[in-house]
């Protein structure tokens, strides 16, 4: 599930939970605390736990830093730099796991007392187990590191030369039209120390970058108004994902952007489509066929396939909440189950350069891979750690495991989730030519699906109706409806793989207490028939 | 130091804070907390947990030039650190046209929302909580999947000016998914509480039960526009959206549903039914809330929607300046008021209508209309001749809750509710509304 952000005193800006301790620019750049000292306070930790009874401990202390630059037309709204660092303990005493999670752990006493307070949990709930936990077995690794390949790092970056982006690129939609704009700048530098009673000592540093902004034009006539959020992705990237360079633009009816983003050139194009909005014609409500940008379908693969094939949903974990899965164990297990047609082809990963998934290790302990869920439309495989996975018959955990602080308890979280390219060479201009009736989606919008991933309804920034073959103007008020397994057998073409592009989110909501993860999902733009379009205006 | 300090320790700390402070202006703010949860499905336990946090964070401004830095380490040394920081980065800050200096003290009412029986749970309290839960379910042969989760903590404030705040409370939240054991039923509860005195994890697993065995081969109706009774879980997901979007500045700026053409605003407009008010106010005994915002600034009662009119936008402290009004702070609760229909005699006086307990995965489609999209889910029921007849396959709907509170039919008893989509709180009473529209079938159980 994709949070919305929303709240008493929401941004104007969508998807923005700010979570943390705020702290001045240089404190970013300490270097946390010294590995030799992290593996003593870890020794503690897995020391205590074993001395009160158990029989599997994870440590992991993590320094989380963040900084938003937040601006609205000419004005830099606010600059905030948080920190949050601590210390988090996971067990298994007498079958049952606990969790017990400390602010500023700078001690031996302090993770021990972390590890205590997990036992304690653990043997209280106990009682509440039906059967011990089976933990997939899993090598140590020693001690070993990994570095997200960033080539410049966001927060050595001066904060006046991100000002200066933003107070530019606001400067630009203001001068082609806009009545208003909202620009933010999001990094984040995850520090994470993994220790286990298998004998991982496991260092991490992991970056992440999004730049955002929403255009807003109103008609003064009508009092209606329109908005276009930017084609920007998050990535598992440092600042040089705003270096523009011509062979990361995909160009066609509106430019879009592969590894590097230029904010200035998106924002001047929002700018004149939020006009193009506001006089564009009203959706006639019926059967279309779809050509989707990756800008757009990465958050229909999110829903659609990301979550249904989680397999603690699968199994019923997060029945109270984020919910269960149409995806069942027994359709899997036909091993002819048609998740899709023969085009569809769908992948996990937690390697690829540059995703949010991307990491050497997960949260606990495991190397990670790429694996196969959807093979020319057979459902083959779901995404598990180690306490479920022996479920699906593996030996070994997939590597997906993940806690979005030192204070949230690790559990399955979506790996970077994407449809494959087509192997056939085709272009996005080919696959338009033989559209008939069609509306072609770019950006991602309004979006909505049930608890077993069913049924769903997304909506976009940018809708062009396709007549004939050809592009026929912008629509607007549009939204599409359909059902996870006919949606996916309605796939009848995808662009193969120079159109191949990350999109993703920060916030991936799941779990109670509610976490948030980072994930990208790629595609290349894909073609799916006789889709139920929606037309969404209404009277008041 | 312990982690919850008393009003006391809080206000000697911040004095401490303060006296660091070289700046023109400075405010602090200060938090500290305990969180404690219990998790389980398929009737048994699966993560647990329990966290400690703190922070301290510093305001300084010299002029209009603003900087915050926050640190989580209380001892002198560190408490001078962090107010130095904010001071460096203010002074590296480009001045903000939109910084108001920070106000004058000011005086609060006295709400209570600090119950023992919450501060005391241990891990033990917990897991009897939830066993008496699970017994019901499993004895039905139920999957139940459930979490109980509690807070204690304390926010305080003291600015360069002399005002002071503060606020200690607890809250707890049950919620509890029961699904029948063929997957073709489920049902849900969600209570929130500050006493968990007042919490029966029994009484309220109950509801869930009943539910997930009514739900049990639910029938297929046509989409189209139905009579439906909310129950107050379910009109909370939808009425949020009003209580989020009630800012003067999104309005006045023309980019709001609050938005009229010509630079103007709803406010004092009618623009629901004439039974509708809404109003937030910090001492309500079912839900009590802080006294004061981040900034410092009073909350008292305040009419939201009364009798369908538009009585208050929220106004920050620099755009009412702008526009030469009071500021109006956003609300910290949200209260709904009713009318005297139990939710059977609602169910009784319709001829035909759908009973919806719960919608799920609510978003804006158009922020102009305030139209949502979503789903029904865990228990939807056909209401025929006064009687409920049988369970319903769910729904997805396109439905504003403006055009919804305009077809108002009835309103219920109202009654504390958990939002299902942001964990907020509210009072709200179950309601009956014309011409709902659902727009298409979910296979989702």
């Amino acid at each position: 599930m994709q949070l919305s952000g929303m709240g008493f005193g929401a941004m104007m800006l969508p998807n923005i939970p700010i979570v943390g301790n705020s702290v001045s620019p240089e404190a970013l750049l300490e270097g946390g605390i010294d590995v030799a000292l992290k593996k003593r306070l870890a020794d503690a930790a897995l020391n205590a736990a074993k001395s009160k009874g158990a029989t599997y401990t994870d440590v992991r202390i993590g320094r989380y830093l963040r900084q938003f630059v937040i601006t609205r037309e000419d004005k830099v709204q606010n600059i905030v730099n948080t920190e949050s660092y601590g210390v988090g303990v996971r067990v298994i005493a007498n079958g049952c796991w606990g969790f017990a999670a400390v602010v500023d752990a700078k001690t031996e006493e302090d993770t021990a007392r972390a590890a205590e307070e997990a036992v304690a949990i653990a043997k209280a709930n106990a009682r509440l187990m039906k059967q011990p936990v089976q933990l997939a077995p899993q090598k140590g690794y020693g001690e070993v590191s990994w570095k997200a390949p960033i080539e410049r790092n966001s927060f050595e970056v001066p904060i006046k030369e991100k000002v200066d982006l933003l107070l530019g690129v606001n400067d630009a939609a203001l001068k082609n039209g806009a009545n208003y704009v909202n620009s933010v700048l999001f990094m984040v530098n995850e520090q994470k120390y993994f220790a286990s009673s298998d004998g991982s000592y496991i260092d991490q540093d992991i970056h992440r970058i999004w730049p955002i902004f929403s255009v807003t034009t109103i008609d003064p006539k009508t009092g209606k108004f329109e908005t276009r959020q930017a084609l920007s992705a998050p990535v598992g990237m440092g600042y040089e994902y705003l270096q523009t360079n011509p062979k990361d633009k995909v160009t066609g009816i509106t430019t879009r952007y592969n590894k590097g983003y230029d904010m200035l050139e998106d924002v001047i194009s929002a700018a004149k489509q939020t006009k193009e909005k506001l006089a564009a014609k009203s959706v006639e409500a019926g059967k279309y066929d779809l050509v989707l940008d990756p800008s757009h379908l990465w958050l229909t693969i999110h829903e659609s396939v990301g979550h249904p094939l989680e397999l603690d949903r699968v199994l019923g974990y997060e029945a109270n909440f984020a919910g269960t899965s149409f995806a069942t164990l027994d359709k899997w297990q036909s091993k002819n189950f048609n998740y899709g047609s023969k085009e569809v082809n769908l992948f996990a990963d937690k390697t690829q350069v540059g995703s949010l998934g991307a990491v050497g290790w997960d949260d606990e302990g495991v190397k990670t891979k790429q694996w196969d869920l959807v093979k020319e439309g057979t459902l083959v495989n779901y995404q598990a750690i180690r306490d479920q996975v022996h479920i699906i018959g593996e030996k070994e955990s997939q590597g997906c495991c993940y806690a979005d602080s030192w204070g949230s308890v690790q559990f399955q979280r979506m790996a970077n989730v994407s449809l494959a390219a087509g192997k056939t060479p085709l272009s996005v201009s080919e696959m338009i030519k033989d559209v008939k009736k069609g509306i072609y989606i770019i950006g991602d919008g309004s979006f909505s699906i049930d608890q077993q991933r069913y049924n769903f309804q997304f909506g976009g920034q940018l809708y062009y109706e396709i007549k004939d073959g050809q592009i026929a103007g912008m629509l607007k008020d549009v939204a599409y409806q359909s059902n996870t397994q006919e949606f996916w057998n309605s796939c009848v073409k995808v662009c193969d793989e120079r159109d191949y592009r990350l999109g993703g989110s920060f916030f991936d909501g799941k779990g109670q207490p509610q976490q948030v993860s980072a994930v990208s999902h790629g595609s290349s733009t894909a073609r799916f028939n006789g889709v139920n379009v929606i037309n969404t205006a209404r009277k008041i | 130091m312990a982690v919850i300090l008393t009003e006391a320790e809080a206000k000697a700390l911040l004095q401490k804070v303060l006296s660091f402070s070289k700046a023109d202006e400075c405010e602090v703010n200060l938090l500290g907390e305990i969180r404690g949860n219990l998790r389980y499905a398929r009737n048994e336990v699966s993560t647990s947990g329990a966290m400690t946090n703190k922070d301290i964070s510093v305001q300084s401004s010299f002029g209009k030039k603003v900087g915050v830095a926050s640190i989580d380490e209380f001892d002198d040394a560190s408490l001078e650190k962090v107010v130095r920081r904010s001071e460096e980065l203010a002074r590296l800050a480009p001045e903000n046209p939109e910084h108001v200096g920070v106000m004058e003290p000011q005086q609060y009412i006295k709400s209570n929302g600090y119950f023992e029986s919450t501060a005391s749970i241990t891990p033990d309290k917990r897991a009897e909580a939830v066993a008496k839960s699970l017994e019901l379910s499993s004895k039905q042969g139920l999957a139940a999947a459930g979490f109980l989760e509690d807070r204690k903590g304390f926010t305080a404030m003291m600015n360069s000016k002399g005002l002071f705040a503060y606020y200690k409370n607890t809250n707890v939240n049950f919620s509890l998914t029961v699904r029948t054991d063929d997957g073709t039923g489920s049902g849900y509860v969600a209570k929130g509480y500050n006493d968990f005195n007042k919490l029966d994890t029994a009484a309220a697993t109950k509801i869930a039960v009943q539910k997930s065995l009514a739900s049990k081969g639910a029938k297929a109706l046509e989409p189209g526009k139905y009579t439906v009774i909310l129950e107050p879980t379910a009109a909370a997901v939808l009425l949020e959206s009003i209580f989020f979007g009630m800012d003067a500045r999104s309005a006045d700026e023309g980019r709001s549903f609050f938005s009229k053409p010509g630079g103007k605003t709803k406010l004092g407009e009618k623009i629901v039914d004439e039974r509708v008010t809404f109003y937030s106010d910090p001492t309500h005994p079912d839900l009590p809330a802080a006294a004061w915002s981040g900034d410092g600034q009073p909350q008292a009662k305040t009419l939201w929607i009364d009798k369908g009119v538009v009585k208050n936008l929220s106004y920050s402290r620099f755009w009412a300046q702008k526009k030469g009004v009071k500021p109006v702070p956003n609300p910290n609760n949200m209260i709904m008021e009713g009318g005297t229909a139990t939710l059977d005699e609602m169910i009784k006086s319709t001829k035909r209508g759908i009973l919806v307990t719960k919608l799920w995965y609510i978003r804006p489609v158009d922020p102009q209309t305030l139209l949502l999209t979503g789903l029904t889910r865990d228990g939807t029921f056909y209401i025929e001749d006064g009687k409920i007849k049988y369970p319903i396959k769910n729904f997805r709907f396109n439905e504003s809750p403006i055009i919804m509170l305009n077809n108002l039919e009835t309103l219920g008893i109202p009654e504390r509710v958990v939002s299902t989509e942001s964990d907020q709180n509210y009072i709200l009473p179950p309601m009956k509304i014309r011409e709902f529209t659902f727009s298409s079938l979910s296979d989702a159980v």
